[in-house]
């Protein structure tokens, strides 16, 4: 099944074109990363796919993202597309709030107030990024006082508890040591059974580790998409073959 | 030659800081030496708690006063606080660049302007308009409150803008990411991470309000009775003093003072209240 279907997708930034001329299709329950140079378009296609790029003043896109069948940018309600397209950011952002009330935050905006369901959800979403042993007991300290590999399953949890049909994540590694790291990467292999993800990374072993189908970026433009063991043993391209052996980047 | 003039320039700055600190100080021992002893005299329950002011029969009761201030200081709050914070997000979060040009030298004027015009326009306009709406004589707790309100509403503004412009855009793009509205964004993720600034807008708002003295004097009846209702008159702790310190003499003359200290007491407890948060805002 096709999550997401892009087609001849352009995106300006006043007279800059980010993006050009896009055209994929996203399978569901995979992992799907974007790589590449920095400014080379991937980041910001990946806010495309949940609009977050309408914060970005004088941002315009062209051509269709349809989600399933729908197309995003037509006449659909944006916040009820982020509830189903979830996002975790570069650096870890938990609210200042307690870890309770991070996770519970998506689901009351949704409209759950039931201390019962509450409760159930913040556990569920907890386990599922492997941390409610660790702060079970602390559920009502202020979840800034985690550290930063905590934090970010927080924020994949939070992202969790509102249950997403895709996970998007922003280089969700990078302020991260490696042994935290690693537990992210785990983290997204198990979660990839329930949900689509797709992740940007500037770690080309990463996406070599974790996902099933890469895309190579390159100013704009998407050089190459494929299987990941193909992309990385025989790239059709010759500039994905550059990058990948480490000629640029 | 150059550690000679260097060594000079220092002793001028250290003069400087000298100069402000030697103020607060002398502040302190003038208002406690003149006011401590008169309340001594008058006896602490009854000066403090003593419910008539009545200088003639020799009776310094300030508590009316006491309560005068903090009614009206809250009224003030009360009104002040959820205007000004509301315009604060606007300005902060929804104001179009056009509009913010207008709106913040406007709310900058609004700080400048002194409190003597401030209670013209009470005496003018707000007087004659509780007087008609209300019935009375329109100078009274009411009145005192929303032109108090009126003008703490830049100290709680531009405080509460500036602490909402800092709070990390992340905040605001993960919860709607999550699918939240962009007013439950504002309200839920981004004012809760400024609550600390927020807080110390509103207490340096109260410091404000309570040391007010010209404005409300003209617009607040200033009867020394305990206030009974809305639209009856007040008299607060600053308008005690200004009113009678011109004739008084003796231990009148020091009964006034008593309630400078009292006075001068609350804004302490106010101004460390505004450290305290400050720290934990900072860390």
């Amino acid at each position: 099944m096709d999550k997401y279907t892009i087609e001849n997708l352009e995106l300006f930034y006043g007279d800059f074109k980010a993006l050009k001329n896009i055209n994929m299709k996203i399978q569901e329950k995979e992992i799907t990363a974007f790589i590449g140079p920095s400014g080379c378009g991937k980041s910001t296609l990946l806010k495309t796919l949940n609009r977050m790029n309408d914060l970005v003043e004088g941002c315009k896109i062209t051509g269709t993202v349809k989600l399933d069948d729908q197309d995003i940018y037509g006449k659909i309600d944006v916040n009820l597309l982020r509830k189903r397209v979830g996002m975790v950011f570069q650096k870890p952002n938990p609210f200042p709030m307690s870890i309770y009330d991070n996770i519970a935050y998506g689901p009351r905006t949704h409209g759950i107030h039931s201390k019962a369901k509450l409760n159930e959800i913040v556990e569920k979403s907890l386990r599922d990024v492997a941390i409610w042993d660790e702060v079970k007991d602390r559920l009502n300290k202020s979840a800034l006082g985690m550290s930063g590999g905590q934090q970010q399953r927080l924020c994949i949890a939070r992202a969790l508890a509102v249950e997403p049909e895709v996970i998007l994540m922003d280089e969700p590694t990078s302020a991260l040591d490696p042994i935290s790291t690693s537990k992210i990467e785990e983290l997204a292999m198990d979660l990839k059974d329930r949900y689509t993800i797709i992740i940007v990374t500037h770690n080309m072993q990463q996406a070599a580790r974790i996902s099933d189908k890469t895309a190579f970026f390159l100013l704009g433009e998407m050089v190459e998409f494929d299987k990941t063991e193909t992309l990385f043993s025989v790239p059709k391209d010759k500039r994905t073959e550059d990058y990948i052996t480490g000629r640029f980047g | 030659m150059r550690k000679y003039s260097e060594n000079i320039m220092k002793i001028v700055f250290l003069t400087a800081a000298c100069v402000s600190i030697i103020a607060v100080i002398l502040i302190c021992v003038f208002l406690f030496a003149s006011g401590v002893p008169a309340i001594k005299e008058i006896g602490v329950s009854d000066f403090l708690l003593g419910d008539s002011w009545k200088p003639n029969q020799d009776l310094y009761g300030v508590f009316p006063m006491i309560i005068g201030s903090v009614y009206v200081t809250a009224g003030a709050i009360l009104i002040g606080v959820p205007i000004g914070l509301l315009c604060a997000v606007f300005m902060a979060r929804y104001c179009p660049k056009g509009l913010y040009k207008v709106l913040k030298p406007a709310v900058d004027l609004l700080a400048g302007i002194p409190s003597i015009v401030y209670g013209f326009f009470g005496l003018m306009v707000i007087v004659p308009l509780v007087q008609g709406s209300l019935g009375g004589s329109g100078k009274c707790l009411l009145t005192s409150s929303v032109l108090l309100g009126i003008m703490i509403l830049p100290t709680i503004i531009s405080v509460s803008e500036s602490n909402i412009r800092a709070v990390p855009e992340y905040y605001y793009e993960g919860s709607l990411a999550l699918g939240a509205t962009r007013e439950r964004s504002i309200f839920r993720a981004v004012l809760p991470a400024a609550k600390m600034g927020i807080m110390a807008g509103i207490i340096l708002g109260i410091g404000r309000a309570i040391g007010e003295t010209m404005a409300v004097v003209m617009v607040c009846g200033n009867q020394a009775i305990m206030p009974d209702g809305l639209t009856n008159g007040v008299r607060t702790l600053t308008a005690n003093i200004v009113l009678e310190m011109g004739y008084a003499s003796g231990l009148h003359r020091e009964a006034l003072i008593s309630t400078a200290v009292v006075l001068f007491v609350f804004i302490l407890i106010i101004n460390l209240s505004f450290m305290a948060l400050k720290r934990r805002a900072d860390r």
